[in-house]
């Protein structure tokens, strides 16, 4: 039968297709019109505002005119929404380091590449791309208030997410520790990051921390919104592990205290492992929670992916174009946490595979 | 004192109120094989799980190898490098391969090279017969394949006692053939072996001594062959007759 179906031309099948799932009965083919009706018009006016409106070249007051979607205020915009301050003539360095971040990335998503190696390329990556973007040794410097837009965003995520998670681990551990003290440090630690916001987080940071610092020390604004990103979501990453610890059968452990395993290397090597498996899915969910909250890093002047975007809004050549700006930077943060997303469910698939 | 592996006396546990053992004695020669045997709940299981501290005893004394077992660290640590033990459920580490489970504790414990853990591993693993299931996932194993592999696994640590926790108990009828098999074997060999089980015949076959417990206390001790055909007490008659029903 299936055969034979697959074997039918292309619009055939789709009849058949439409036919046994959309219009099956009456009432369902009543209901399949009503809402094939309602997504026609969302997609007709997307459609409209796009392409037969859309905007392609001229300036602001054809975009006004027509009112429809209008590129030449993204062409106009896109490279100061991507890459903020940095100065021009030097944007291939961004761009680069960039690549190389994603590149790296790329290379890090099979599991059977996760060794010592690996963390080799990391430092040789990290170096480059800290070069690339700051300066010395050759390069013109920029200092990192220049910085800007996707390379920063990308940048505070990524190393937020790294740093956080075995920060993470710890706090989890010490959480469940028989000890008492390192279990009220941790209790509390997490308590308190978790009872404030972190915007507060991130202006405490900013604004009062650097009144206890004595007289002259200075301290770098990024780092310190970078240091208070990892502190935020390291309290979040260490409840999401704390469950996977929680969810390891104690026969895991007895079977780890038999042959004689420390209780270092039964952690390391018997409970996080399979612990972080069992959490894949909401590590990620607080992975791509804190890629967005990285926005919040406007409040400190800091000009990330999406404060680039509002500066941008601030033109007067040309303003109202807000639709435009959040659509195009909107698309950006769907495609990462998109990606996310997808890996995570990948992850999951390979190793419920291979061990369940 | 010296001679024998593991000493108990007037060993006493309690779970709050409930009293699990009364005044346990027992006394193990090297190469010795015991079974033990009694209804649920009488204690055999937390009996020998004190042996290798998994449980906490507050009364008593309990000595292997001569080294007493109290709460300092370096004894504890001392007695489960000697101690191995097979559990009811396997207690496979899931997340990794055959053969990694059986290299890890070699490797982490006894610091041992990764190739020669692996060579030693694939002896234990073509002993228990299942050699060609070494980079397999626990998860890809019958029951009683992952017995035999958990019994390699601690072999792996070259024990000197071998604990057995009803270890053919969460078996389907047919694998428990298969991994008692691998028990006799082993027994010949010559390790001391601790084995809490309800299979007769193996205790007939292997056991130098049979020890029935009941609500906490040793009730009766004696030579598998007296011990079957000859039972003295009353409750051992009782239990004897229900497992042969």
């Amino acid at each position: 039968m299936t055969e034979l179906i697959s074997k039918k031309p292309f619009f055939e099948r789709f009849a058949i297709w439409l036919k046994k799932n959309l219009f099956n009965t009456p009432t369902n083919s009543v209901i399949s019109i009503f809402l094939l009706a309602f997504i026609w018009k969302g997609i007709e006016g997307l459609f409209t505002w796009i392409f037969i409106k859309g905007v392609w070249s001229g300036g602001a007051s054809v975009c006004r005119e027509a009112g429809g979607f209008c590129f030449p205020f993204l062409f106009e915009k896109t490279r100061f929404i991507i890459f903020g301050f940095y100065p021009d003539g030097q944007l291939w360095r961004p761009t680069c380091a960039m690549l190389i971040l994603i590149g790296t990335l790329f290379y890090s998503k099979e599991p059977n590449r996760w060794n010592k190696k690996l963390a080799y390329l990391w430092s040789i990556s990290t170096f480059f791309i800290f070069w690339l973007m700051g300066g010395g040794l050759g390069l013109t410097e920029v200092t990192n208030d220049k910085w800007g837009g996707l390379p920063l965003t990308l940048l505070l995520a990524t190393i937020g997410i790294v740093c956080s998670y075995p920060l993470g681990i710890v706090l989890a551990l010490m959480r469940r520790s028989k000890l008492k003290v390192l279990k009220s440090i941790s209790v509390v630690y997490i308590e308190i990051i978790r009872g404030v916001p972190l915007i507060s987080v991130l202006f405490m940071s900013s604004v009062m921390f650097p009144l206890f610092l004595p007289e002259g020390v200075n301290f770098d604004k990024l780092l310190r919104a970078q240091i208070a990103i990892i502190l935020f979501v390291s309290a979040y990453m260490a409840e999401v592990i704390r469950g996977g610890l929680s969810s390891i059968p104690k026969g895991q452990y007895e079977a780890a205290h038999t042959l004689g395993l420390s209780y270092f290397d039964t952690m390391r090597s018997i409970i996080i492992p399979q612990a972080i498996r069992i959490v894949i899915p909401p590590t990620v969910n607080t992975a791509i929670g804190m890629f967005k909250d990285t926005s919040l890093v406007l409040i400190i002047a800091l000009f990330d992916l999406l404060n680039t975007t509002k500066t941008s809004l601030r033109d007067p050549e040309w303003l109202g174009f807000s639709l435009e700006a959040y659509v195009f930077v909107g698309l950006i943060y769907f495609v990462f946490c998109f990606s996310m997303s997808k890996y995570s469910q990948r992850l999951e698939r390979e190793f419920g595979m291979k061990e369940r | 004192m010296s001679e024998n592996m593991i000493e108990i006396n007037d060993l006493n546990k309690w779970y709050d109120d409930f009293h699990v053992l009364k005044d346990i004695n027992l006394s193990v020669r090297k190469g010795e094989k015991i079974v033990v045997c009694g209804p649920s709940g009488s204690g055999k299981s937390t009996m020998i799980r004190c042996i290798n501290r998994l449980e906490e005893f507050q009364k008593g004394s309990l000595h292997v190898e001569g080294i007493p077992l109290n709460s300092d660290l370096k004894n504890i640590e001392q007695i489960r490098k000697e101690v191995g033990m097979v559990f009811q459920h396997f207690n496979l580490f899931p997340h990794l391969s055959i053969i990694d489970n059986l290299i890890l504790a070699p490797m982490r414990v006894r610091k041992m090279p990764k190739k020669d853990a692996t060579d030693m591993a694939m002896q234990y693993l073509e002993m228990v017969k299942i050699a060609d299931q070494a980079h397999k996932f626990p998860g890809q194993l019958s029951g009683g394949q992952k017995q035999r592999v958990a019994i390699a696994r601690s072999l792996c640590m070259k024990p000197k006692i071998l604990l057995f926790d009803e270890p053919t108990s969460a078996l389907d009828p047919e694998m428990v053939k298969e991994v008692l098999e691998v028990m006799v074997d082993l027994a010949k060999e010559g390790i001391t072996m601790i084995c809490v089980t309800h299979e007769m015949g193996f205790a007939r076959e292997v056991a130098d001594r049979v020890i029935f417990m009941d609500a906490g206390q040793i009730l009766e001790e004696n030579t598998p062959h007296e011990f079957f055909d000859n039972p003295q007490n009353e409750r051992t008659k009782e239990f004897l007759s229900q497992i042969i029903n």
